[in-house]
């Protein structure tokens, strides 16, 4: 091709695969590996339960939720090199109304526990949890701390522990596949009352810290009791 | 002594001796209870305002770093740890005992505005009450917590309740007053730009924030319980990593290891030093790094570009360290008197590997300075928003790049010196902008700086003779500092200075260990640089306060 002529204007000469196969009429675009292997016929026989949830674990939507440090190594899972994205399920929602995912990433305090368990009822069903690292299974290294919940799951229940102080982003990422496994299969942890549980100030059993505080609280304000003496 | 006493105001370089500020002080000194650091005071509970104004006017006393209050047998006792910006190693402790029945003692707050939060939070745990105090109330427990928790005879075990307080509707009729018709904004405690679990009360006068009030304690973890449930020798070590968890574990062990190293008088080999000097840096590098995409992610939304880039060189720190320490977030590397191994073997490999993330980085930096700091809209958004002049900063006992950022030249890396950092050759950053550009970009030219300081690490490691290379002092099993020695030890953290005060009681667990938090005293200047400012300025001036929730609340 001589210099003076940069773009080529003969229209025959410009042959891609894609222009092919879109002047052809019936391109190939959105047949998959997928829709080859099952041969002739367009269509699948399966339960719908099974399809739905085979959907549900392909595609996770997870909440966008730094407590402590895990978040720093739940941040390295999300962003390059680990990329959770590859398996279906790197997308960070920053509300929770469209999130179906949490992954709890740190200690829960007295003063967070209200806070994440209406953070968790506003997720849509069917939701689940992921408790990221020692402190969500048992307060982890701060257990004996005064101020520290015994495990998130005194406070909402949790579908996968990923143990860990903090755990590494592969043990993340294996986590969340083990959960998407877990959804695909309809298996799910059963949703329980846990011992902590918001309620009114007026529902809670009468005693002396009720009645000190009576003056402070009001009557129909949302409160979370702890039992510390019986925490595990 | 002499006749009069001094009205003028003294250049703050001037260092007195102890008798001379006793002398300066005069009938306000009831007693003497000098620290390991400094020279203590003992005064009077109603004489704080009075001894602490001199020390500030007279003596150029003007950074108040920490307030620690403790309960003993027979009294309450606040100290006030002061020191001076131009010279930090000239340090004066104010001790003031309270009444054991009635522990009141006067608030500092006027004199130095970051004893506010200081002594809140002393109120909280302690449960000493200071007189004169503008806002007098819990800070890292919930208001309705009953006892407190580091006092000598609570009980852990008593149940507790707290509240989800309804933050009403703000478009609700008796949010507005009348006349200036503010409204109310709920920021956090889950939200993202918060940086983790903060909750912000904002009230805004049409687009404006007129005022905005930091609720912390979401992530309030016992830390200073937990060192105090801990052995000198190895139970404390690990917990440090997870005060400022944005990989600076490094730098957080060691203002514990500094600290329990003076309080035990152990001297750590040079070879230590210089290991400890380059992990440390690298673990700056990563916190600054993490400053940066967080911020970009505050001001850009650029979750794709910068952040990806920044976390992409994180990992390669992360790398380096994995290799050092065997951890990627939490080292626990340091021992108290040196470090726990030697460099990976083979040490080529790790000498060449951090080489090559050395090599690398102008390049990145310079890819950073293209997205970021060159880009019109970032330039908008940052320069000339959220001010915070130095003199504010310093009141405020703001540290690190925040200061630095309002041009204040001011690093314990090389006014108090530790490790090796006085042998090395390296410049302290400072910007005059006094604005979340500035800030941002004293993060960024540290960066360079911290590499300056470990390539020359890494040459004088890789000349080190072989059988020079001792990597632990010959610390002793048990460690039991002497009853009552008391001792506050600072370092350069990534965000500042973090200190540890420390009060041996002649067992093998300390009696009181306060961490004296950078970004603790950093947030408390938030409302000053957001004030009259819109709404995405605050989240702006947060972004480049560049705050860890987990050293805020420890």
């Amino acid at each position: 091709m001589s210099s003076d002529q940069p773009f080529i204007t003969d229209e025959s000469q410009v042959v891609t695969e894609t222009r092919d196969a879109r002047m052809t009429g019936q391109g190939d675009r959105f047949n998959s590996r997928l829709r080859e292997a099952f041969g002739s016929s367009p269509f699948i026989l399966t339960k719908f339960d099974k399809f739905l949830n085979w959907c549900r674990g392909s595609s996770m939507f997870m909440l966008q939720f730094g407590i402590a440090c895990c978040s720093i190594e739940m941040m390295h899972t999300y962003a390059v090199k680990h990329d959770l994205d590859r398996f279906g399920s790197g997308v960070p929602r920053a509300s929770p109304r469209q999130a179906d995912v949490m992954i709890v990433p740190g200690t829960i305090v007295s003063k967070f526990a209200p806070r994440m368990k209406r953070v968790y009822d506003q997720m849509p069903e069917p939701k689940f949890v992921v408790g990221m690292g020692s402190c969500t299974i048992s307060g982890g290294p701060f257990q004996e701390g005064y101020n520290v919940i015994k495990g998130a799951e005194e406070v909402i229940p949790i579908d996968i522990h990923v143990p860990g102080c903090p755990p590494r982003p592969e043990a993340l990422v294996y986590g969340v596949v083990k959960l998407q496994e877990r959804v695909a299969n309809g298996e799910a942890s059963p949703v329980t009352v846990k011992p902590y549980e918001l309620e009114e100030f007026s529902d809670l059993e009468r005693d002396e810290l009720v009645d000190k505080l009576a003056d402070e609280i009001e009557d129909d304000e949302l409160v979370m009791r702890y039992n510390f003496a019986d925490s595990p | 002594m002499s006749l009069e006493r001094p009205d003028t105001v003294d250049d703050g370089a001037v260092e007195r001796t102890p008798d001379e500020l006793e002398a300066l002080l005069g009938d306000l000194v009831v007693d003497r209870d000098d620290h390991l650091n400094a020279p203590g005071f003992v005064i009077r509970p109603d004489t704080v305002q009075e001894t602490l104004s001199i020390l500030k006017e007279q003596a150029g006393y003007d950074h108040l770093s920490v307030v620690s209050a403790q309960e003993y047998e027979n009294r309450y006792e606040s100290i006030y740890h002061l020191k001076k910006f131009d010279d930090p190693t000239q340090e004066v402790s104010v001790v003031v005992p309270a009444d054991k029945d009635n522990p009141v003692s006067e608030s500092a707050e006027p004199v130095f505005r970051t004893a506010d939060w200081h002594e809140r939070e002393a109120y909280d745990l302690i449960g000493v009450e200071y007189d004169d105090h503008p806002d007098l109330r819990r800070i890292l427990l919930p208001e309705t917590w009953q006892g407190h928790p580091l006092s000598m005879d609570y009980d852990k075990d008593r149940p507790q309740i707290a509240t989800l307080p309804e933050h009403a509707n703000p478009l609700e009729e008796h949010h507005k007053d009348a006349e200036s018709d503010t409204m109310f904004l709920n920021i956090g405690p889950h939200h993202p730009a918060t940086h983790g679990v903060l909750h912000l009360k904002t009230t805004l006068d049409g687009e404006q924030v007129v005022d905005v009030e930091p609720d912390i304690g979401y992530l309030h973890r016992s830390e200073e319980q937990m060192a105090q449930n801990g052995t000198y020798r190895h139970q404390i070590m690990p917990y440090p990593d997870r005060w400022d968890y944005i990989s600076a574990g490094l730098l957080n062990e060691w203002a514990y290891a500094r600290a329990a190293e003076d309080l035990a008088d152990i001297e750590v080999p040079e070879y230590a030093q210089v290991i400890r000097t380059m992990g440390a840096e690298m673990c700056r590098i990563a916190a600054h790094m993490l400053a940066l995409a967080t911020f970009a992610l505050d001001i850009n939304g650029d979750f794709t570009a910068t952040f990806m880039y920044a976390i992409n060189d994180r990992e390669r720190v992360q790398n380096l360290l994995e290799d050092l320490t065997g951890q990627r977030l939490m080292f626990n590397y340091f021992r108290l008197g040196g470090v726990v191994w030697d460099l990976p073997e083979p040490r080529e490999e790790f000498f060449s590997n951090t080489r090559d993330f050395l090599d690398q980085l102008p390049e990145s930096i310079e890819e950073y300075h293209n997205l970021i700091t060159s880009n019109e809209i970032f330039q908008m958004r940052t320069i000339d928003t959220g001010i915070l002049p130095p003199e504010v900063a310093k009141n405020y006992g703001a540290t690190g790049p925040v200061l630095r950022g309002s041009g204040v030249d001011y690093d314990l890396r090389r006014d108090d010196p530790y490790g090796y950092y006085d042998e090395l050759d390296w410049d302290v950053i400072t910007e005059d902008g006094c604005d979340n550009f500035s800030r941002l970009l004293v993060r960024m030219r540290e960066v360079e700086e911290s590499a300056k300081i470990i390539e020359q690490c890494v040459d004088l490691l890789e000349d080190w003779p072989e059988d020079e290379r001792n990597i632990q002092a010959n610390v002793p099993r048990t460690l039991r500092p002497d009853d009552d020695t008391e001792i506050y030890r600072a370092v350069e953290g990534a965000k500042g200075e973090l200190g540890i005060y420390i009060r041996a009681d002649g067992t093998d667990k300390p009696a009181r260990f306060k961490i004296r938090s950078p970004c603790f005293s950093n947030l408390q200047t938030l409302p000053e640089m957001a004030n009259g400012e819109y709404v995405p300025d605050v989240v702006a001036a947060l972004g480049s306060l560049d705050i860890v929730l987990g050293e805020v609340d420890r």
